[in-house]
């Protein structure tokens, strides 16, 4: 146990301690973009992972967010911090609004019926002009100049999220979370409301993408629906940083955000100007390759399958059973 | 009226190319229960081998199906041997792990073609490009009205093959129940490949046939895999016949979403019509005539 806890206090400590040692804005930002990614792979994990509802739209959430901070500014005028309370309160009532449909769906269905309205729902911020200005997108002042005071309200922010998550999963309901995820119809007969339980699940999920989203629209200063809502650079990045990390564990996400972001913003600089340039337009083909990979051969992520990682590297012959199912 | 009826030729010329992509994603989601989100990239493949015939070799596209269909039926096939197969045998905790997978293609192809291509706009550009007749007042874009025709035979031939062939019927067996079939003696393994490099096969096929009309770029395959999936859900997940009656469905509500409520939001028609199908109709038109 103790191990346990060294092995967690360390990473955070160094963390803490990074942008103090490094003065480079350039590898602020990096880690900043990562911690914003421990928070959203961390809540997707949470409703897909441990509730086995795979969500294909979680930019729903993270557009919300991002937009609810933006529009204070604009339509309300007021701090975008203010954006910071009312955004996951927002991505929540949103959440439920989907719920409410989405919840009827299941397997498929329920995927594809999230990934449409994350399209429809960035189709609505491009057209509805009057309010979201549409293709313009929302640009706003950043209070601070420096980076350090974003770093640590992120890194905050990731570690309440994960910290909240594994929580709620030691709790009541994260038993209630995985009992729907293995068996839905064993769960119900147990007494176990499923679409309640998803509800929370999809709801405490979206509170945390959705202040993610507001975090965003207050550091980056600049928000477009193309951006925050998007498809690919959202939703599809959320699943993939969740399942190279693992689902179905509390620091797979979060190992998998590092990796992503690292492994995209090493490709996109070229490896740091070492390579030429071409090979910058790899970064998503790598990410491709990736995640085939993974899947076929770790297919419970990076941390789900350690063990079997490492028993395939030290060659051992032990058939011991590869550890799967929730932490 | 006239502008409406212009309006529904226009909806159902497209709307037969969209039968053809919802046909191959259907019968992928009857035999293997997946959804393969890396349908629109099949076709974008197809597409970029029409463009390369065309430039360097100056081959009709309409020749080129003879090209691209059969090499997406043997990358399909591969797709489903190499990698989506092995994954029924691993214990792992998601069970949507195949159309994880199949995203991950999706990625990879269309990385694969911007590296060679770029990310540049390419089209075909044939003397019949801009060419229309006209019926009656209505015009008829010419491109348009042969890929329909060969959309048209294509489907024909497909149902041909489905119903008056053994390995037809061991597909449709396979797609009924996957376990029935195994002791009837199918070899379900080997119908799985043929369903997804046939579905590879009939993307690819209409790909090809839109060139002509359509612009290409690398990224053009992630709205038609959208299309392909509200096609097969209007027409009930696993239908064929439900496939074409949703393809034209989709084909019309599009061409009237453009005209009369606006461009942009021709696309939210399509997202909004299929919410509507999944709430209140899961089991797709598939439900209203059991077929």
């Amino acid at each position: 146990m103790k191990s346990i806890r060294w092995s967690i206090l360390i990473p955070i400590l160094l963390l803490a301690v990074f942008p103090l040692a490094i003065p480079s804005d350039y590898y602020r930002h990096i880690i900043i973009m990562a911690l914003m990614w421990v928070v959203i792979g961390s809540s997707w994990n949470l409703i897909a992972g441990y509730t086995g509802q795979v969500s294909f739209g979680h930019a729903i959430f993270f557009g919300t967010g991002a937009y609810t901070a933006g529009l204070c500014v604009t339509q309300l005028e007021i701090s975008a911090w203010w954006g910071m309370l009312l955004a996951g309160p927002m991505a929540m009532i949103v959440a439920f609004l989907i719920g409410c449909i989405c919840f009827r769906l299941r397997g498929p269905y329920f995927n594809l019926a999230t990934l449409a309205i994350g399209e429809i729902f960035r189709l609505v911020a491009i057209v509805w002009k009057d309010v979201t200005e549409g293709m313009q997108g929302i640009l706003i002042m950043q209070t601070f100049r420096s980076k350090v005071p974003y770093y640590f309200l992120a890194l905050a922010l990731a570690g309440l999220c994960v910290f909240a998550i594994y929580r709620i999963v030691r709790s009541k309901w994260g038993f209630y979370f995985v009992a729907i995820r293995e068996d839905q119809d064993a769960a119900e007969s147990m007494g176990v409301s499923s679409f309640r339980y998803k509800s929370i699940s999809l709801m405490v999920s979206a509170f945390f993408t959705g202040l993610a989203g507001a975090f965003y629209m207050n550091y980056m200063g600049f928000i477009d629906p193309e951006v925050v809502f998007s498809l690919y650079f959202i939703s599809i990045m959320a699943i993939l940083v969740g399942i190279i990390g693992g689902v179905g564990t509390i620091w797979g996400p979060a190992i998998g955000a590092f990796i992503m972001v690292l492994l995209q913003e090493t490709f996109r600089s070229s490896f740091f100007g070492v390579f030429p340039k071409w090979i910058s337009e790899a970064h998503v083909l790598v990410f491709g390759l990736l995640v085939i990979f993974v899947i076929r051969f770790m297919a419970n992520g990076i941390v789900g399958d350690w063990a079997k990682a490492k028993r395939f590297f030290s060659r051992s012959a032990t058939l011991a059973p590869a550890k799967t199912g929730a932490e | 009226m006239e502008v409406l009826i212009q309006t529904l030729v226009a909806g159902i010329l497209i709307g037969g190319i969209y039968a053809l992509i919802g046909l191959g994603m259907t019968l992928i989601m009857g035999v293997m229960r997946i959804i393969n989100l890396a349908h629109g990239q099949l076709m974008m493949v197809a597409m970029y081998i029409t463009y390369t015939l065309f430039d360097f070799f100056h081959v009709d596209p309409y020749f080129s199906l003879l090209v691209t269909m059969p090499a997406l039926f043997f990358l399909g096939a591969m797709i489903q041997k190499y990698l989506l197969n092995p994954l029924l045998k691993v214990e792992s905790i998601l069970p949507q792990n195949q159309v994880l997978m199949t995203v991950g293609v999706a990625m990879v192809l269309t990385e694969v073609m911007r590296f060679i291509f770029h990310s540049n706009y390419k089209s075909v550009k044939t003397s019949y490009s801009s060419a229309a007749f006209y019926l009656g007042g209505i015009s008829f874009n010419l491109p348009m009205f042969i890929a329909f025709c060969i959309a048209v035979s294509l489907t024909v031939g497909l149902f041909f093959f489905l119903l008056q062939t053994d390995t037809g019927r061991s597909v449709r067996a396979t797609a009924q129940n996957k376990d029935a079939a195994l002791l009837m003696g199918i070899n379900a393994e080997w119908i799985t490949y043929l369903t997804f490099g046939i579905g590879a096969a009939l993307a690819a096929g209409a790909g090809t046939l839109l060139l002509p009309i359509f612009y290409l770029f690398p990224d053009v395959g992630g709205p038609f895999t959208l299309k392909a999936f509200v096609i097969t859900v209007l027409g009930g997940m696993g239908s064929t016949v439900g496939a074409i009656v949703g393809g034209v469905v989709l084909g019309v509500a599009e061409s009237l979403g453009a005209t009369y409520i606006s461009m942009a939001l021709k696309d939210a028609v399509a997202m909004v019509i299929f919410l509507l199908v999944l709430i209140f109709m899961p089991g797709g038109l598939k439900t209203l005539t059991k077929v």
